[in-house]
This record gives C-alpha cells, structure tokens and sequence, in this order.
C-alpha cells in the first residue's frame, strides 16, 4: 500500500467516524464541534489533492465563520435534547434502509464499472490551485459572478437583521 | 495524492448519503441544517476530485473557482437560515421540526 494510499483511508476514515458521531450525538453543541473536525479533514483532502487556496477557504470560511455561527445560535437558543426519528415508529428505520439504498447504488455506479477513474497527473508544480493561479482566473474570466456574489452576501446579511430584529411597536 | 479519483469520489457519495440520512432521522432544526452543510461539502469534495484528474489541461482549475462560489453561496445561505430558525424560534419556543406544523391543514 502506498503512503497515498493510506493517508487518503485515514482522512476517510476520521470525516466519515465524524459526520456518524455528528449523526448520532444528542447534544447539537457536539454535533456542531465534530462537523468542525470533518470540515478540518476534508480541507486536508483539499490540501493533498492540489487546492491549497481552497483548503484555507474552507478552514476560514466553514470551519471558522460558518461553524461560529453556528455555535452562536446553539448557545443563544439553549441546549435542547433530542431523540432520533420522527413521530411515526417506522421513520428512523424507513431512513437508515433508504440511506444504505442510496450508498449501495452509488457503489456500484462509481466503483462497479469496469475500470476506476484514474488519478490525476503525478506532479503538477506548485502553481496549481495557488492562490495566484485561483485569483487570477476568480478576477478575469469569473469577475462578473465574483461581483453577483458580493452583492448575494450583502443581500444575505441585510436579510439576517431583518429576519431576527424585534419589532419595537407591534400593531401600534 | 495519486489515488484514484473513484475512491475519492465514493467518499464524497458516503458523506453526501450520510448528510440525507441526518435531514431524514433528526428533528432538531439545527442539526439538519448541519447536514444540509455536510452534503454541498460533499459536492465540493466532487468537484476537487475532478479537478485534480483533469489537472495539467488548462480548464481543470475552473473547478477550483466553482467550489469557491459554492462555500460563498453556503455561506450566504447560512446566515439567512439561522436567522430563520432565530426567528421561530422567537414565535415557537422550540427548534424540533416536528412542532412548527402551523401551516399543517
């Protein structure tokens, strides 16, 4: 087995055991810190696969910004334990069947062909997936979608005030 | 990492069913938005894969770009649903999915 190899089934491992436990934690405070861990391993996988600029958008973005909010709404609503499945007895196993559906016919779609899609070029050179190379296709070819997206992120933002402010006089 | 792309995409098909399987079975609103997250990762995952295959020709980064404007829009996305559930929660008292049914006939 090559390092590759092995590097690649041990991230496997730890994303797939960590977004299990945040499946099963009863505390979303938990669920919330081992989404972090799988965000943080995926971003290696990112890392090893080329996409340096990526990883760190991913670690920021997700990992930091996106998991803090998170964190922040957990502990402004207060904890609240939950119980697994739905108010009919049949959902919880309905669910994990159709689950298992759904990862057996992926299998066989992806692995099941003849031959496996192969990897990529060997060595690629730093260039690849650098910020630079990222920035410099993100600010030429992508600009007009760069700029859509600034705009979405304010929209989203002025959004998120609206929705939550409390209205000072009701009916009046 | 010079394994094949099959592999990693089967891990990106694993994390995509077992976001599903968390907006299926959990009734805390939170938490499924957390596996609504686990999933669009799981489609960024794909995208890199690809990405990596193709690597020397000169296209293969657009992938790259394309994640980017994913992790924006999530977390656009994010903010806008919290709020949301900030909001209901507001008005209901309770994140469990289950008891905000106001509009059930």
């Amino acid at each position: 087995m090559t390092t590759d190899l092995a590097l690649f089934i041990g991230l496997a491992a730890i994303s797939i055991l960590t977004a299990i436990s945040m499946l099963l934690s009863r505390d979303s405070i938990y669920s919330a810190l081992f989404l972090v861990l799988n965000f943080l391993a995926v971003a290696t996988l990112y890392l090893l696969l080329n996409a340096a600029f990526i990883a760190m958008v991913q670690i920021t973005v997700y990992a930091g910004a996106i998991m803090v909010l998170f964190l922040f709404v957990i502990m402004l609503l207060g904890p609240s334990r939950d119980t697994l499945g739905g108010p009919f007895r049949w959902q919880l196993p309905a669910a994990i069947l159709l689950g298992l559906g759904l990862v057996a016919e992926l299998a066989i779609s992806i692995l099941g062909r003849g031959e496996a899609l192969p990897a990529g070029a060997t060595s690629l050179g730093e260039a690849f997936g650098s910020p630079s190379s990222v920035g410099k296709l993100l600010f030429s070819e992508y600009l007009v979608p760069f700029e859509i997206t600034s705009v979405l992120l304010l929209v989203a933002m002025v959004g998120a005030i609206i929705l939550t402010r409390r209205k000072k006089r009701e009916g009046s | 990492m010079n394994v094949p792309t099959s592999y990693i995409i089967a891990l990106s098909g694993v994390l995509f069913s077992l976001g599903i399987l968390g907006v299926l079975i959990r009734r805390n609103t939170i938490v499924i938005f957390m596996s609504i997250e686990l999933m669009l990762n799981s489609a960024n995952l794909a995208f890199i894969a690809f990405a990596r295959m193709l690597a020397p020709a000169a296209d293969a980064l657009r992938g790259q770009v394309i994640v980017f404007f994913i992790i924006a829009v999530a977390a656009a996305e994010v903010a806008v649903g919290l709020a949301l559930i900030v909001a209901i929660f507001r008005n209901k008292e309770t994140v469990n999915i289950d008891e905000v049914n106001s509009l059930q006939g």
